[in-house]
Formats: C-alpha cells, structure tokens, sequence
C-alpha cells in the first residue's frame, strides 16, 4: 500500500503498487485477504476505483462501523503495509470501448466506485481519440445522502466540466445545501424518465448502489422499454454486505 | 504463505460457526441479493418448468401442476461466492429426484451434465450427480413465504452443497446434456463446480 486519500467523512481511497499486476477492465473488484498473527484470515470484494492503465491500483472503500475487514482499510492501513490481493475479479459489469455507447450511469453512494473507473477509462480514451465521443456519451445519475457524501465530487466536476460529452446529475435524498436547485429525492420513475437516454439510443446501463436502489432503478428502466439484456447491475447486500 | 496484516485481529466466528464456515467466508444474518441484471417478473399464470432430454423430449409443468407435486421442507446452510455464508435458511421446493422421476415417466431421459436455464438469460450447469439422490430442489418458498423476486421467484434451483451462484434464481428450464457446458459465470471467470469446502471461486483454483 502506498497512500490513502480521504473522499468524504466515510470513504477512503487505497492506492497499491501491485507487482505483477495484469491488469483489468472498468468496473471489475478484488478480494482482499487480510490475515492476523495467529493465522486467521477473512475476505472481502472491493470494487477498482482507478482505469485500467493506471499506475496504481486504487480502491474506493467505505468504512462500514460494524464492518471486519472496511475499518482496517479506512483506518489502520498505513503506506508501506503488504495486503494481499486477488484478482482482476468479474467479467459481466464491465465496460470497454468495444461495448460501446451512448453510457448510462447510475449509482448509490459507494456503487459510484467500479463506474468512475468507467467514466476514468472513458477519459482516457477521449484523450487520445477525441472524435469517438459522440457514440460515448455517458450520463450519470448519483445519488448520495448530502453533499459531503458525494465520492469523487470535485473530479466528477472537473471532468465534466472539461467534456461536453459527459454529464453528471446529482441528487441528494437527506439534505441539500442552501441554493441546491438538483434533484432532492431517490431515484424515481419520472427522475430516470428525465435522465435516461432514449431506449432507441441503445444505452448501455449500469447500475451499482445498495440492493433497495438497484431493484427499483433497474425494474423501472425495464418498464420503460431498456432491454434488460443492455442493463447491467451490481448490488450490494440489504445493510451494506462488502464489510 | 501470506503475509500478517500488521494489526490486524479480525473477528473470529463465533463457537460452533467455524465449523459450519468453508473457507474464506464470514457469516452474515441478512440474505444478500447478487444478480447481474434487472430482476424477471414472470405472471404465475404463463410460468412453466421444463424438463428437456438430451433427445429433444420433455417435460413441462404448469405454475399449479408443479406446486401439487410432492413438496419438501429443506433447512441448509448456504455459501456465496462473494464470501458471505447463510447458516439454518428454510425452504419448501421439489426435490430434482422427483421431477426427474416424473419426466421419466413421459420418457424424458437423463444424461450426465444439467443447463438450468432462467428468466433473463441466466444459465448454469451442474453434474447430474450434484443434483440427485436428496442433494438439490427447485424451491418456491422460503422462511414460510413466497420465495421474493429479488431471490429467485417464483421459483429458483437450491443446490446447496455449492456455491449460490449455482442455485439459478428464476429457473425455467433443466436441460440434461451428454457434455458439460459452461454457464454464465462459468464462462466469466469463475469456476466450472464451485465445491465451496475447496474453495473453487474462480477459474483456475484446484
């Protein structure tokens, strides 16, 4: 391990020098081993926060209070520590240029992780092949508590500031701050109605947050007419699972 | 040999858990939902459960046909490839036993190697072995209720002594092959029978 980022009061990303790392997709995870002195071990999945090419594998995690494995991540990992990692894990939630676009996002508090290695990966490419943004135009839909739980929130804005291709769409189900004119609600009928490219478009969708907002989101888009085939999901368990 | 996580303690399952635990997987009280896309909602009156032999032949029950079949009451622990294990879950299902039994009555021959197939898409194989003499059910209820949606139902395949993803949710139809064929998961990366006491998560583990 190599250094932790704060993101907001809850999450921390952990960046790894990995040895012999081969790589992996947007929107893959590891399992993560942590073992103790008297032998004990447990795992967890982790979704990769950072593009595949990047130097440095990073992990968005959210401290989960009752959580084993989270708060030893979050809180007593320090830089220069060993983990031990396992992986590029997962090859049905991923998304590569040959998938194609338009990209429809959607996220749940920390589900925004394995789609911001998406919308990094999608940086990237833009920036050696800049005329392929129209067929990659990508919106996403974030949900958080409040602002200062928004993970990525300033580099979500730089980019979409920088890229007229990407939009970014918040809304905050707890509180707003003063002058908040976003969405105020959970994700709904009327609010993906509102967000979502046409179904003649042909988005991809993906859709990561807890099991409540990926059951709704995911069903809604349904009856809309999105082929289930193109929506693509991860959920996490009913109180938070990946601890 | 893996290296010690410097400070780490963990928390140990509790007496009597870890007996019950495979490796590599932590006990949980909530019945996580895992599944890779939107969940089907098929209407009771159009579902139906089909049986198919290697020769084309079939079975099919309708949604009341199958119910009235010899039912179960099945307590199991189960294991999720994501690491979580569920201890004591209870179900009421038909057992494989009696489907195939059933089938063979309307000459519906099995043969080595099952493809469950679901509402979506979802597929997975399973030696026959692994789903007969008392080892799998197609299950319908779960802690007394109708199996929820998110978990299966209407009805989905209850294989146990393997990893969940095996236990395909929606289940439609089993296809009796007379060679193995990877499912959805097993063609993504993970492994082909997920025996969760050998820890086979993914492609390539023993």
């Amino acid at each position: 391990m190599v250094e932790v980022l704060p993101e907001t009061p809850r999450t921390r990303t952990v960046f790894f020098d990995v040895p012999g790392w081969p790589g992996h997709r947007a929107g893959q995870h590891v399992d993560v081993r942590l073992t103790s002195e008297d032998g004990y071990q447990t795992e967890r999945s982790y979704s990769i926060a950072s593009a595949p090419g990047e130097s440095r594998l990073a992990l968005t995690v959210e401290r989960l209070d009752d959580g084993e494995v989270s708060p030893y991540l979050t809180d007593e990992l320090h830089a220069g520590d060993q983990i031990e990692l396992r992986g590029p894990i997962g090859g049905y939630f991923v998304w590569d240029v040959e998938t194609g676009g338009p990209l429809f996002l959607v996220g749940g508090g920390s589900g925004i992780v394995p789609l911001m290695a998406m919308i990094r990966h999608r940086a990237a490419l833009l920036a050696t092949a800049p005329n392929s943004a129209t067929t990659l135009k990508t919106r996403l839909l974030y949900s958080s508590r409040n602002w200062d739980e928004v993970i990525y929130r300033d580099e979500l804005s730089r980019l979409a500031e920088a890229d007229p291709t990407l939009e970014v769409v918040h809304t905050l189900t707890r509180t707003a701050p003063d002058g908040w004119t976003g969405f105020r609600r959970r994700i709904d009928r009327a609010m993906l109605t509102e967000t979502a490219w046409a179904v003649s478009e042909n988005p991809r969708v993906f859709v990561c947050g807890p099991t409540p907002l990926v059951e709704s989101v995911s069903g809604t888009l349904v009856e809309l007419g999105h082929s289930p085939a193109l929506v693509k999901t991860e959920r996490f368990g009913p109180t938070g699972t990946p601890g | 040999m893996s290296p010690v996580s410097r400070g780490f303690r963990g928390r140990r399952p509790a007496e009597g858990a870890a007996s019950r635990l495979p490796p590599g997987q932590y006990e949980t009280r909530d019945f996580p939902v895992l599944s890779a896309g939107p969940t089907p909602r098929t209407p009771l009156s159009v579902w139906d459960l089909t049986l198919r032999g290697f020769d084309g032949k079939s079975a099919r029950w309708a949604w009341d046909e199958f119910v009235a079949l010899p039912r179960q009451k099945i307590t199991v622990d189960i294991h999720c490839v994501t690491k979580w294990s569920k201890f004591g879950t209870d179900w009421e299902g038909i057992a494989i036993d009696t489907l195939i039994s059933e089938a063979a009555a309307k000459g519906v021959k099995t043969s080595g190697y099952v493809l469950a197939q679901s509402d979506g898409g979802y597929t997975t194989n399973v030696p026959l072995a692994d789903l007969t003499n008392g080892k799998a059910w197609i299950a319908f209820n779960y802690g007394g209720s109708p199996l929820p949606p998110e978990h299966g139902g209407p009805a989905r395949l209850l294989v146990p002594h393997l990893y969940f993803w095996k236990s395909a949710k929606w289940v439609r139809e089993l296809r009796f092959m007379e060679t193995d064929a990877p499912g959805f998961w097993e063609s993504l990366g993970y492994h082909n029978y997920g025996d969760p006491w050998r820890e086979q998560r993914y492609a390539g583990d023993e």
